[in-house]
């Protein structure tokens, strides 16, 4: 798929977001497709982070590969150009993985001979040869485990890494000193394992995280925010968001996001304010009116002053009561370091007990180190390490197959222990956009479809794409409409045979709909409206049967509230402000309640960082999913119950594999504390402890279905 | 005891390959895009090497 270069210091890279794609086939449609232009030396998609990699002449532009995409079949968005590689977490652990796994298996084969029986000078070897292995690898594989535990012990707290990173060096230390005086017993094999076992779980749970994170990433409206500003002689001239600058105009065709606060210089139209506010209701605006950064045109092209941008617009307020709250949040203590905080001081007072003993019931001091370093290696947490995250990585890799991403690992933790749900209205319990009423389609004639089709098809207003969406998936044929023109802010018009048709706004403006108007027949009204989402009902009796009451959380106005109230049977709160939503979740939370919000807007962010934990669907605001734990992408509701059993279900595992690996602990402790174990036993019952863990764990493959 | 003098290098010798070029593959981005590498198999593109 490449070309030679031609003057390779000339040549642009651009990366550009294609979300659709999902395949081999779309893969090579988009490279060959691209390839294709003269202009272009090369085109490599990335699958996993669903973007594509183009190296082109620097006279083509982006706009350009954005339309060639188009034509190929793919929406692809610009990004911001300073968009820094994604971090990952995998990366950095992989090397410490790969040497941990190549020192184990070199160490494991000379430690077989030992065990078989090699002696005297040929285990003296071994033992040193499987020092000069080990030391290395453990010095540079052990860092993620030393630096965290460093990082805790510091702060005069303790977490997982802390027992294990001393049972690694004490192991290391014990298994020098006895490679140096000719000893029988050499440790370093144990230390290995462990060091391999539990940095393959983070690998896992690291990748799972990747995952989910490059979904969410590949749903976010990663279009460069930006706007067509109206030069002084008349030019468009595409600015990015954060460039825009007050007294700049931009030019907002109807079915674009503003980029900025400001106030309508020239034009008309109606504003969909439901991501920032929840209100469904468009909002008419003409000259000299305030509109908002975030709200969506409806009708007609505006020129908009540019009043506020970039920090300064009305959503900046929302981002600092969003930051305010998640450092509530990040306070949450994870499973597994609450068990680490009873388990180290136990085993660490355990060992200086059993050194203790045997030296009053006078063993020499050496040996009595000997037998309370053997418990330490013993206790070391292999298993209980992998507890939390083997399961936590098993469910959300089922969860990611049910369409519903995990964006952080304490999220199935705090979504467990929820009792109250809060949802928002507009785009959560609702769909959040209007949908043409079936009844009205259903008295459509055959001729009637196929022209309303026709018509809408040539429209990106809101309200014509939704009524195309709605007749094709009815399987209607549009008619073949001559001379289509569309007139802003009114409506398009066209030829049918000679007789003139139009789908325009209806006379009465009280309710949101179209009309469809053909010569010499009655004029037809298609009302639209905003209606609840796919099972929602069903969804919210799941909910119930979980012990999880369910009310609703909106900032639309009372009535609208009240109307889907009654249809869902909730009580609800209208009207509430992201401030006010955040209150509410206090409000609960002091109640003793453990909080879920599921919103989708702008105005929810708040509140979703807020609360215990939080969902957010795919067709949320990119604050919404980057505020919520979690991201539902399937149009159902039924998704919320199933996350929630899921989380439950993990849960309960978890609690298993800490039961089994206590369990091994009660059963190896007292060999260690009697002197029995050697490095084959260590090396026995940590494989066969973590082993039983992580099948345990893989129960959970289908704890989403 | 000869015979191991001279396996015990070759093994580890042939280890640290393994990890060498496991290294070398992780620095060259191989790891990078691994659904896209598992689906590219799937091409039928009669691409040959850029001559």
């Amino acid at each position: 798929m490449s070309k030679q270069p031609a003057f390779a210091s000339e040549l642009e890279t651009s990366i550009l977001a294609v979300p659709g794609a999902h395949c081999a086939g779309c893969m090579s449609k988009i490279e060959r497709g691209l390839a294709a232009l003269p202009q272009v030396i090369s085109a490599r998609v990335n699958l996993t982070s669903r973007m594509v990699t183009v190296v082109h002449d620097p006279a083509l532009d982006e706009g350009q590969i954005v339309a060639e995409l188009a034509r190929i079949g793919f929406e692809a968005q610009r990004r911001p150009r300073e968009v820094a590689k994604p971090f990952s977490a995998v990366k950095p652990l992989l090397g410490p993985l790969a040497v941990a796994g190549f020192a184990m298996m070199n160490v494991m084969l000379l430690s077989v001979s030992i065990w078989s029986g090699a002696d005297g000078s040929t285990r003296e070897l071994f033992h040193w040869i499987s020092a000069a292995i080990a030391l290395p690898a453990v010095a540079y594989a052990g860092q993620p485990f030393f630096r965290s535990a460093w990082g805790a012990l510091k702060h005069g707290r303790t977490n997982m890494d802390v027992p294990i990173s001393i049972g690694v060096i004490i192991a290391c230390a014990l298994s020098v000193y006895e490679t140096m005086t000719g000893g029988r017993h050499a440790w370093f094999d144990g230390a290995l394992m462990l060091l391999a076992i539990l940095l393959a779980g983070r690998v896992l749970d690291a990748m799972m995280r990747d995952r989910a994170r490059a979904g969410v990433d590949a749903l976010l409206s990663q279009a460069a925010q930006g706007a067509l500003v109206v030069n002084e002689g008349g030019a468009l001239e595409w600015v990015a968001a954060e460039a825009l600058q007050p007294g700049m105009v931009m030019r907002v065709a109807a079915g674009e996001r503003l980029a900025a606060d400001g106030y309508i210089r020239t034009g008309a139209s109606r504003f969909d304010q439901s991501l920032l506010t929840g209100e469904t209701r468009p909002i008419a605006c003409v000259q000299g009116d305030k509109v908002l950064a975030g709200t969506l045109n409806l009708d007609a092209p505006v020129d908009v002053e540019v009043s506020h941008a970039g920090q300064n617009t009305a959503l900046a307020e929302i981002a600092r009561l969003m930051e305010a709250s998640s450092q509530n949040r990040s306070r949450y203590v994870r499973i597994a370091d609450r068990a680490s905080r009873l388990y180290a001081p136990a085993v660490h007072t355990l060992a200086a007990l059993s050194v203790l003993g045997w030296l009053i019931a006078g063993a020499s001091l050496y040996q009595a180190l000997v037998i309370g370093v053997a418990v330490l290696i013993i206790t070391c947490p292999c298993a209980l390490g992998l507890a939390v995250p083997v399961a936590q990585v098993v469910a959300s890799g089922s969860l990611l197959k049910a369409g519903i991403m995990v964006k952080d690992g304490s999220a199935i933790e705090r979504l467990a222990s929820v009792d109250r749900a809060l949802l928002d209205k507009t785009g959560t319990l609702t769909l959040g956009r209007p949908v043409p009423d079936a009844a009205a389609l259903d008295a459509m004639s055959e001729e009637e479809a196929a022209v309303a089709l026709a018509l809408a098809s040539h429209s990106r207003h809101p309200l014509s794409r939704a009524l195309a969406d709605a007749l094709m998936q009815r399987g209607v044929k549009p008619a073949v409409v001559a001379a289509v023109r569309e007139e802003a802010g009114v409506g398009l018009r066209g030829m049918l045979d000679g007789k003139a048709v139009a789908l325009r706004r209806p006379e009465s403006a009280s309710s949101m709909g179209v009309a469809l108007a053909i010569a010499g027949k009655p004029t037809r009204l298609i009302p639209f409206a905003d209606r609840l989402r796919d099972d929602a009902l069903a969804a919210l009796a799941d909910l119930n049967r979980l012990g999880i009451s369910a009310s609703i959380l909106s900032g639309d106005n009372a009535d609208a509230v009240a109307q889907v109230a009654r249809e869902t049977g909730l009580t609800g709160q209208a009207g509430a402000s992201p401030a006010e939503k955040q209150a509410a979740i206090a409000r609960l939370q002091r109640a003793g309640h453990k909080v879920l919000m599921v919103g989708d807007g702008l105005n929810d962010g708040p509140a979703l960082a807020a609360a215990d934990a939080s969902m957010a669907p795919g067709s949320a605001s990119d604050v919404g999913m980057q505020a919520a734990d979690m991201v539902f992408v399937q149009p159902s509701l039924a998704s919320l119950p199933r996350a929630i059993r899921a989380a439950r279900r993990t849960m309960a595992v978890v609690r298993q594999n800490f039961a089994l690996a206590i369990g091994y602990n009660v059963l190896a402790v007292p060999l260690a504390i009697a002197g029995y174990v050697t490095p084959l036993i260590a090396a026995l019952a940590m494989s066969l402890s973590s082993l039983i863990v992580v099948a345990n764990s893989l129960r959970l493959m289908r704890a989403a279905r | 005891m000869t015979g191991v003098l001279i396996l015990i290098p070759i093994a580890l010798g042939l280890g640290l390959m393994g990890l060498a070029a496991f290294f070398w593959a992780v620095r060259s981005g191989q790891f990078e895009d691994p659904d896209g590498a598992a689906s590219r198999i799937l091409m039928d593109d009669d691409d040959r090497p850029a001559a």
